[in-house]
């Protein structure tokens, strides 16, 4: 036996793929992903239209998609973070239906609730055998975790692992078995694994993002929680990584062991699992190469799927047990509240990914960023979007101090009395527009074009188009 | 005071501002481009204004592009701008 079909029209008529339908994706090849982009083109020339996507992320490799958005072959999308031209597209207004943005933890609960309803799902699988026994460390694409196409295959009504490494059955790493997958698509090749390296994966080296990172090292030292067994999270931007790098010493001064680091996982990450300085790493996505490999020889560094990263549905979930986070803002407001969603002008840049999961989960939230980024200061009065609601937002890093949520006084007043150099967020404030000036809101059209769907299932806010220049 | 060359002053960095400045007959020419524009368009205009108001230029066209760059940023830049366009220096 075996679930080997050659083509992709085959599939989908095997699947009963019907227009109107929704399929999904998952994001671990990230910028490197062919199998979204190769998919839909598939569609288009077997003449499907009104095909909704629920894509975890979109990335600037899916650029086609703009074109197949125009042509009606895709009329919806459902994904939890969007970068490149294809959000530009949509915040330009460009496509009829809104785009839905959830979390990381909210998207596996939408589909438990019959919110996201997928009838096929196609998964990108570095390895598989003929009969659907997939793992993400072997082959040529490999791409590390596959967390996020856990939910997709459990719910849709078909699933499909399209791949280019076909090993002899039984496929010795099993991470998605054969129990779930009901075809195997053979392709040339599902992406290109050198491009999983999005954006700033290294330590930033500005002077500014230096003292940022060692002002968030400080907070962390001096909050009580770094101590044997506390837990970390940390995104891959280059000043949180400086911070993960100063916390190193702390932990090296201090003696101190963690119980497990979490997130998509960086190099860095990787040395700190490699070195002791944490027992466990709980991996969603592979930022990086070294990653990937340490996953796949590291029986310490371990698989773990959107659900129990941090699905609010379920029994319980690792963010729950996370103990201290460190997350970026586009913007930040005077309540706390976080934008990651859109920039100063609107333009969508990104997304939730695990932002709101993690600031609600975690023990201690902090958000780090230059009080100033090209003029813009970063404190408003009130954020474009809201991604991740000021009550889960702990503490604000800046190069020119700390502000701490007015919610979390003995967190303040122990920071105070260890000495660091704590702000109001308006003080911070007014140092910035001191120097910038007072900034007036981008002007946005009426036309919504994203939902904000916070973990819970709630719409918190909604993106409005841009106007053209 | 006279703009008798184009002079290119500046960067596209960010924070920096590039400002083109060009020889033009009886009258002065703001064109301002900046990725702040919604937020400090006229700020922008009046920093421009203000240094050519000071240093007497009346004829001149002026391209702003701005990336970003604070109000010192841009009146330094400026003032380069038009010593250069009136060939004192370089």
């Amino acid at each position: 036996m075996s679930k080997i079909v050659k083509t992709f029209k085959e599939v989908f008529k095997l699947c009963g793929l019907k227009n109107g339908m929704t399929i999904s994706f998952h994001h671990h090849m990230r910028n490197g992903d062919y199998v979204l982009n190769n998919v839909i083109s598939q569609l288009d020339e077997c003449g499907f239209r009104d095909i909704k996507i629920a894509p975890s992320a979109v990335f600037p490799i899916h650029e086609p998609l703009i074109e197949y958005i125009k042509k009606g072959v895709v009329t919806s999308i459902d994904t939890n973070y969007m970068s490149g031209s294809v959000a530009e597209f949509i915040s330009l207004g460009e496509m009829e239906q809104p785009v839905k943005f959830r979390s990381h933890g909210g998207r596996p609960k939408a589909m438990e609730d019959g919110e996201i309803k997928v009838d096929v799902a196609f998964v990108a699988a570095p390895s598989s055998d003929k009969m659907g026994n997939i793992n993400g460390v072997l082959g040529s694409s490999a791409c590390g975790s596959l967390g996020y196409a856990f939910s997709d295959v459990e719910h849709a009504k078909s699933v499909v692992a399209v791949t280019d490494y076909l090993v002899d059955y039984p496929n010795p790493y099993i991470s998605i078995d054969e129990t779930k997958v009901d075809y195997v698509v053979p392709v040339s090749k599902i992406g290109d694994s050198a491009k999983i390296v999005s954006g700033t994966t290294k330590i930033t080296r500005d002077p500014v993002g230096l003292t940022i990172a060692k002002n968030a090292a400080s907070v962390i030292e001096k909050s009580g929680l770094l101590k044997n067994g506390f837990s970390f999270q940390t995104g891959a931007g280059g000043a949180s990584l400086a911070a993960a790098y100063y916390l190193k010493k702390v932990m090296l001064e201090k003696n101190i062991q963690g119980s497990f680091g979490m997130g998509g996982i960086t190099k860095y990450f990787v040395d700190f699992l490699n070195e002791g300085f944490f027992k466990t790493l709980m991996d969603v996505q592979c930022f990086d190469l070294d990653a990937v490999k340490s996953i796949k020889e590291n029986p310490n560094h371990i698989e773990i799927s959107a659900s129990l990263y941090a699905n609010p549905n379920s029994k319980s979930c690792v963010v729950d047990n996370l103990d201290i986070v460190i997350l970026g803002a586009t913007e930040i407001d005077t309540n706390f509240n976080v934008n990651v969603h859109t920039d100063s002008n609107g333009m969508i840049i990104g997304g939730s990914g695990g932002h709101s999961d993690t600031a609600a989960g975690s023990k201690l939230c902090i958000i780090v960023t230059p009080l100033i980024r090209a003029r813009l200061p970063i404190i408003v009065d009130k954020v474009t979007t809201i991604s991740t609601p000021g009550n889960t937002i702990d503490v604000l890093v800046t190069e020119r101090g700390i502000a701490v949520n007015p919610n979390r006084k003995e967190l303040k007043n122990k920071l105070i009395d260890e000495g660091l150099k704590v702000l109001d967020i308006q003080e911070m404030q007014n140092i910035a527009q001191k120097i910038t000036g007072k900034p007036k809101r981008a002007r946005l059209s009426h036309k919504i074009v994203g939902e904000v769907i916070y973990r819970d299932g709630n719409i918190i806010d909604t993106i409005k188009a841009v106007n053209k220049r | 005071m006279k703009i008798k060359n184009i002079a290119i002053v500046g960067s596209l960095e960010s924070n920096d501002v590039m400002i083109t400045i060009e020889p033009l007959e009886n009258k002065l020419e703001i064109i301002i481009e900046s990725i702040v524009y919604d937020q400090f368009n006229e700020e922008i205009k009046k920093a421009v204004q203000d240094v050519c108001d000071e240093l007497e230029v009346k004829q001149a066209k002026i391209k702003v592009n701005d990336r970003g760059a604070l109000e010192c940023t841009i009146k330094a830049r400026m003032e380069a701008a038009i010593i250069r366009g009136k060939g004192e220096i370089l």
